[in-house]
């Protein structure tokens, strides 16, 4: 598996590069948000807004009135936490072309509470208009950005930064479940930083002979309920989420829903934060402490299955992830 | 002369104001008083819009904006077509709604049958205006957003080489809020001369005076801190607002501070001083007392 320096760095110049109408805004985040090398290439479609963020997601909205499509790259809890009347009634009721960049999703910032948009999933999903996109990979950073603006309104992305894995080779797919394992024991779905470890829990459960199938999940609104709903058929015990994020209304909920809506009667484990605040830590130390890594997921898979599969901690570290080069051969794995 | 116009906008805008309120046993009455003159300005004299191209008598409305809504509308087109040279002009204080239907009325742009949906289900034409009510670009109901959204609206047309102007309605509550000060600052630097706005210095806020409320201070000295061109009129004399209007400063924004009276015209109405944001009546008397004196003063009856 390929690490990728500040992938979003090259990909936004790239994407922005012959489309004039597309404008980079910052909120004195800039090289946080790797948009510094965009700034020093085109500065006149680079707006520092300073700390502004009320202001600027209605100001956003004022630029998209005009037939401009402003990127907003600030921290995920910038764009919704102090701003959230501004994102209601400045851009999501008026559906406006404005593309909220988060960074900094969930726990993979050290900077504690205040940093850590662990809840946005939650609040931005009952916000009608907004599409929700999560990166999970490298190319998925990459690959957002056309996605994201292909989009008719507005668009929350929660973006990976700095060093990122390179998981896929095929690019952000809106509103597909990307199918990394099949098997018909229990259905993982993963989205964000955790599909990397569930990538790994699988390949140890697969040899242990447990049958996985693992789902990516990068639209998370819409959401691609009948792609579900068929992955869920032949399940014998049950589903287990595993999300960067608080487990209550995020992406646990969304498959509670559906599972009550079409009367499904399986069993259903959220793994993420367990309706708790977080605080200042490395990631590793954060996925472990609040159950959001490989070996959490084998142990409620285990749960699901009433038996223990022997898995250690050891024998994942041993576990060697490659890049999903393709659908065929991810369902190899 | 525009001033017999603007004067004559002025006191329809009253008046419709006054027999929707009496229509309707209450209403955003004040707001008519202290900013009938300089939005009669604005329409007659200083902006530079097209006629309207909206239905006269406004339509119902079609639901909110989105992707599978194919008819939802803005109000904007009761302020003309979009066109380079032309201004634009924002209205932040939503529940002035009345008091721009009104002036849309007066001026030709919407029918008088109009202002019979005010308030009506399913009518577009509301009583806290959105951007899908005649007038409304935005939607700013939620106060200090308006500011912002024209700062981006200033700043895309500059990019675009669009010589018309952007207006903002402000009223001076909305000075309280931290967003419109984050506003100005962007304002500033970024140079958005092609902004100017307009503020109803009334000193009105809905808990009552603004002094009782929360101190306003020194609106002034505090907006030219923060880089615009400041210039304070009595919002009552249409010619010193339009010379101020007609200031185009480089570099900066315009702001009119027009210090306006909140029962200008309706004398009466200064009994209800300072709970002035929305007039209700308690007793059937003093609803007879105060719509005889109001009517008496707005159509010079003895």
């Amino acid at each position: 598996m390929d690490l990728v320096s500040k992938p979003y760095a090259q990909a936004f110049i790239e994407f922005a590069r012959h489309k004039p109408e597309v404008l980079c805004i910052s909120a004195d985040l800039t090289s946080s948000c790797e948009i510094d090398g965009f700034r020093e290439q085109f500065p006149e479609r680079f707006f520092s807004m300073g700390m502004t963020e009320q202001h600027t997601l209605s100001f956003c909205a004022g630029l998209a009135l005009e037939g401009f499509r402003p990127f907003f790259h600030t921290f995920s809890v910038f764009l919704y936490r102090r701003p959230y009347d501004q994102l209601i009634n400045s851009i999501a009721y008026s559906n406006r072309q404005v593309r909220l960049m988060g960074f900094l999703p969930g726990i993979t910032t050290p900077g504690g509470i205040t940093h850590q948009a662990i809840e946005d999933i939650a609040i931005l999903r009952s916000v009608p208009n907004l599409t929700l996109l999560e990166t999970g990979d490298a190319t998925e950073v990459e690959t957002v950005l056309e996605v994201a603006d292909a989009i008719d309104g507005p668009v929350y992305v929660r973006v990976l930064r700095g060093l990122v894995p390179r998981l896929f080779t095929t690019p952000f797919g809106f509103n597909q479940l990307r199918t990394l394992s099949q098997g018909k024991d229990v259905l993982v779905l993963s989205a964000g930083i955790t599909t990397e470890e569930a990538m790994r829990a699988t390949q140890a459960l697969t040899q242990a002979g447990v049958g996985i199938t693992h789902l990516h999940v990068s639209t998370l609104k819409p959401f691609a309920r009948q792609a579900f709903l068929e992955a869920l058929t032949d399940i014998r015990y049950g589903v287990v989420t595993i999300e960067n994020h608080t487990i209550i209304g995020g992406l646990g909920s969304m498959v509670a829903e559906i599972l009550a809506e079409e009367g499904i009667a399986k069993k259903l484990i959220r793994l993420g934060l367990q309706d708790t605040f977080a605080h200042g830590a490395s990631r590793p130390y954060l996925m472990k402490k609040y159950s959001l890594d490989a070996l959490a997921l084998i142990r409620a898979i285990e749960k699901l299955l009433h038996h223990t599969t022997g898995i250690t901690a050891n024998e994942l570290q041993a576990v060697r992830l490659d890049t999903v080069h393709s659908e065929a051969k991810a369902e190899a794995l | 002369m525009w001033q017999a116009e603007v004067r004559r906008v002025a006191l329809g805008i009253r008046q419709r104001v006054f027999e929707h309120t009496i229509k309707n046993q209450g209403g955003y009455l004040s707001q008519a008083c202290s900013a009938a003159d300089f939005l009669a300005t604005l329409y007659v004299k200083t902006l530079n819009l097209g006629p309207s191209i909206a239905p006269p008598v406004p339509r119902p409305f079609a639901g909110p904006p989105g992707v599978n809504n194919p008819n939802s509308f803005t109000g904007a087109d009761y302020h003309g077509a979009k066109q380079p040279e032309y201004d634009r002009f924002f209205i932040s204080p939503a529940h002035y709604a009345l008091v721009i239907y009104a002036a849309l009325i007066e001026t030709g742009r919407m029918a008088p049958a109009g202002l019979d949906l005010f308030n009506q289900d399913g009518s577009s034409v509301e009583m806290i205006g959105a951007e899908h009510s005649p007038g409304m670009e935005v939607t700013t109901g939620s106060l200090a957003q308006g500011l912002s959204m024209a700062a981006g609206v200033a700043l895309a047309r500059k990019l675009k080489q669009e010589p018309g102007r952007i207006w903002v309605f402000l009223s001076d509550g909305e000075l309280q809020e931290g967003q419109t000060w984050e506003a100005f600052q962007v304002i500033h630097h970024y140079a958005l001369d092609n902004l100017a706005v307009i503020v109803d210095v009334n000193g009105q806020q809905c808990d009552g005076a603004m002094d009782s409320v929360l101190l306003p201070g020194a609106f002034a000295a505090k907006l030219t801190a923060f880089g615009a061109q400041v210039v304070e009129v009595d919002g009552h004399d249409i010619e010193a607002l339009q010379r101020a209007a007609a200031i185009k400063p480089s570099q900066r924004a315009l702001v009119i501070l027009a210090k306006t009276c909140p029962y200008q015209g309706m004398d009466y109405l200064k009994k209800r001083y300072p709970r002035l944001h929305y007039v209700r009546f308690r007793s059937a008397k003093e609803f007879d007392e105060f719509e005889a004196a109001i009517r008496q003063q707005l159509y010079h009856l003895k």
